[in-house]
């Protein structure tokens, strides 16, 4: 291990596929990656590259069926939680493993007071009665910047703002003091300045309580602001890792770097039009036996077609503890790789 | 809720009012004399006297006029006299009907209890079996046992009752021998007094067969929607909220699922309610129940306007009343909606 540190989780080869009448979907291929405690992995890729199903396939949160977990460990701590009982995972879930959704509007239930619903996971997990769990409640939406928590704590999800909704998703996911934060793109349904206030108020709170959080999004500007380390996917598989300003910096992939090309820039020239990645994402038919990206990539030729590239170190880190890159071409000779 | 009530139930007045017109000038305008059952010996002289004796000689706005004060002034007083024993009435005129010569309200009080007691217990069956058939049926959904809900229901809903009915009379009361344990009667025997455990049995068995064509019906029905309403909410995304908390997949479908599932079912539920008293028209004619339904039909047979026109405003305030409860129970059930 490179600096000693063990990872809270610790994810191997996960494979996830969809059983769909017109064939198998893998939707998630082989994907390895792991989490120290206390750090905050930022997850890019653009829509359907397996981001979201990554996470929820580690606790067991897409339905099965279509969805099936075929092949992969996940070790949070010493316990494989792919292995485990459905019993034995929902005690993981919301106890070890906190998730924070995408939409806020739609991620609470509308017939239920908010106070029930940040209570629930109290009451459940850690055996609380009725007032520990009102007490508990009210200091959690009080941490999330909930003004006047004890009275909306009678409140119904529709009398909430959508930022403020997202606060009180973050306090149940927080309630049980989990180790792990899974927040898939907990922001993009929200509008800019509440964006940076939920984006202020996860930095706070990890320095506050020190869990691990995996931040899933499509927007790298937001990775860049607060992740430690990075991981772009794409076709269901991680194509490139490494720490944040590593990655910036010296990105290896083609498609990282046609990522970060993407993104327009706030100084200089105004750019005539948006610059785009041009072609679509594939669809996973077959588990791939090529480059997914290769269609689209600049740099192909023709071992891409032929070999799905591995992951391989850049720099002395062996894969997953420094950067590294799945591909063939070698950014820095700007050849393929020997 | 409370002005939203109040509101309601004013704006209630006038639509009942309205519907009391429509069905008086329906059975004006209708063909049909209600002296046509009487002997053919009858000369007409007296006949006619006999239409004057029951207020035909009016003129219809009269008889309509004369109807509404009775239904609202008159009966009533005869109702608190009966409960407090005052004297309010005096012996005014009641609403009489043309067929029996007796007042309207007692025959109805008579009949309202096996209403109430067999297509009641119909309703009420075939909804408390619809609800777990309809939750089990989402939450396993195409598994054999939802398969099997969903053929059931089908065969349920699209077979009318006065078929199943008689289906079940054939086999139950005619195939099968009256020795037999399994037999059951056919026709409803309301002077049957339950006083100890064998006229309990009996009044069991005879309720046995109205009682499950009714509740088939109805199961069929709500299960659906029970079904439909479940499967539109599980896929939402606060259940999978419920899920990444922890949440035992028990308390999700009875807690999250169900109480979100239940706000349109619940109003269909309240909106059948009238149908207890309306629907079952013609399961109480198969099985020979002597209910209201029965009544009803009998007295259009017989040109009984002011029995069928009392019946019928019966139905329509009550249809009314359980739309007003279905909006209410709509507002309690979600905290969304909000009628103030």
């Amino acid at each position: 291990m490179a600096d000693g540190a063990k990872p809270v989780l610790d994810v191997r080869g996960l494979q996830t596929v969809f059983r769909t009448r017109g064939g198998d979907i893998h939707a998630v291929n082989s994907v390895s990656f792991h989490l120290k405690p206390g750090e905050l992995l930022g997850v890019v890729g653009e829509s359907g590259s397996g981001k979201s199903v990554t996470m929820m396939s580690l606790i067991g949160l897409l339905p099965m069926p279509p969805a099936e977990v075929r092949a992969g460990e996940v070790l949070l701590g010493d316990t494989d939680i792919l292995k485990i009982s459905a019993e034995e995972l929902q005690k993981v879930r919301g106890r070890r493993i906190g998730f924070v959704f995408q939409d806020p509007m739609t991620s609470l239930n509308p017939v239920f007071t908010v106070g029930n619903q940040v209570m629930e996971p109290l009451r459940w997990h850690m055996g609380m009665n009725k007032k520990q769990a009102f007490a508990r409640a009210v200091e959690l939406l009080d941490l999330v910047g909930i003004p006047d928590a004890a009275r909306r704590m009678k409140d119904y999800p529709h009398q909430f703002s959508g930022g403020m909704r997202q606060r009180v998703m973050i306090a149940i996911a927080l309630a049980c003091d989990p180790e792990v934060l899974i927040a898939d793109e907990p922001t993009t349904a929200l509008d800019v300045t509440i964006q940076a206030q939920i984006i202020e108020l996860v930095k706070e709170l990890r320095t506050k309580l020190g869990m691990a959080i995996v931040w899933i999004t499509h927007d790298l500007g937001v990775i860049a602001g607060i992740a430690d380390r990075v991981m772009v996917m794409y076709g269901g598989q991680v194509v490139e890792q490494g720490p944040v300003a590593e990655l910036f910096a010296n990105p290896q992939h083609p498609y990282t770097r046609a990522l970060l090309k993407t993104i327009p820039s706030v100084t200089g020239e105004r750019e005539t039009r948006l610059k785009v990645i041009e072609g679509q994402p594939p669809i996973l038919g077959a588990a791939p036996s090529a480059c997914p990206f290769m269609p689209r990539c600049a740099h192909s030729f023709a071992r891409c077609a032929v070999e799905n590239p591995p992951r391989r170190p850049i720099g002395r880190a062996e894969v997953g503890w420094g950067h590294d890159v799945a591909c063939h071409w070698d950014a820095r000779s700007g050849g393929p790789h020997a | 809720m409370l002005t939203f009530t109040i509101r309601r139930l004013l704006f209630a007045i006038p639509t009942l009012l309205f519907i009391s017109l429509v069905i008086f000038l329906i059975l004006e305008l209708a063909p049909g004399d209600p002296l046509a059952d009487m002997p053919m010996t009858i000369p007409p002289d007296v006949k006619e006297k006999i239409r004057l004796s029951l207020g035909l000689g009016r003129p219809a706005y009269i008889r309509y006029g004369l109807w509404l004060y009775n239904l609202f002034v008159t009966e009533p007083s005869y109702w608190i006299d009966s409960a407090f024993h005052t004297h309010l009435a005096d012996g005014a005129q009641r609403i009489i009907s043309f067929q029996t010569r007796a007042p309207v309200f007692d025959t109805i009080a008579e009949r309202i209890p096996q209403t109430l007691l067999v297509v009641g217990m119909g309703y009420l069956v075939g909804t408390l079996i619809s609800l777990p058939i309809g939750i089990i049926s989402a939450y396993k959904q195409y598994s054999w046992f939802d398969q099997f809900g969903t053929f059931v229901s089908m065969v349920g809903f699209s077979v009318p009752t006065f078929v199943t009915g008689v289906m079940l009379i054939v086999i139950f009361s005619v195939m099968i021998p009256s020795t037999s344990f399994f037999w059951l009667p056919s026709i409803y025997d309301t002077t049957l007094r339950v006083t100890d455990w064998n006229s309990f049995v009996l009044q069991f068995r005879q309720m046995i067969m109205p009682v499950f064509v009714l509740a088939l019906y109805q199961a069929a029905q709500v299960s659906r929607y029970m079904r439909a309403s479940m499967l539109d909410n599980l896929s939402m995304d606060y259940v999978r909220t419920a899920r990444a908390k922890g949440l035992s997949e028990r308390v999700l479908l009875l807690k999250h699922v169900l109480r979100n599932s239940l706000i349109p079912v619940i109003t269909v539920i309240a909106l059948g309610v009238p149908s207890i008293f309306t629907g079952a028209i013609i399961t109480e004619n198969v099985f020979k129940v002597n209910g209201l339904g029965q009544q009803l039909l009998l007295s259009i047979q017989g040109n009984d306007a002011p029995m069928v026109l009392t019946i019928s405003f019966i139905f329509a305030i009550l249809i009314v009343l359980f739309n007003l409860i279905a909006d209410v129970l709509y507002g309690i059930l979600d905290p969304r909606i909000r009628y103030d």
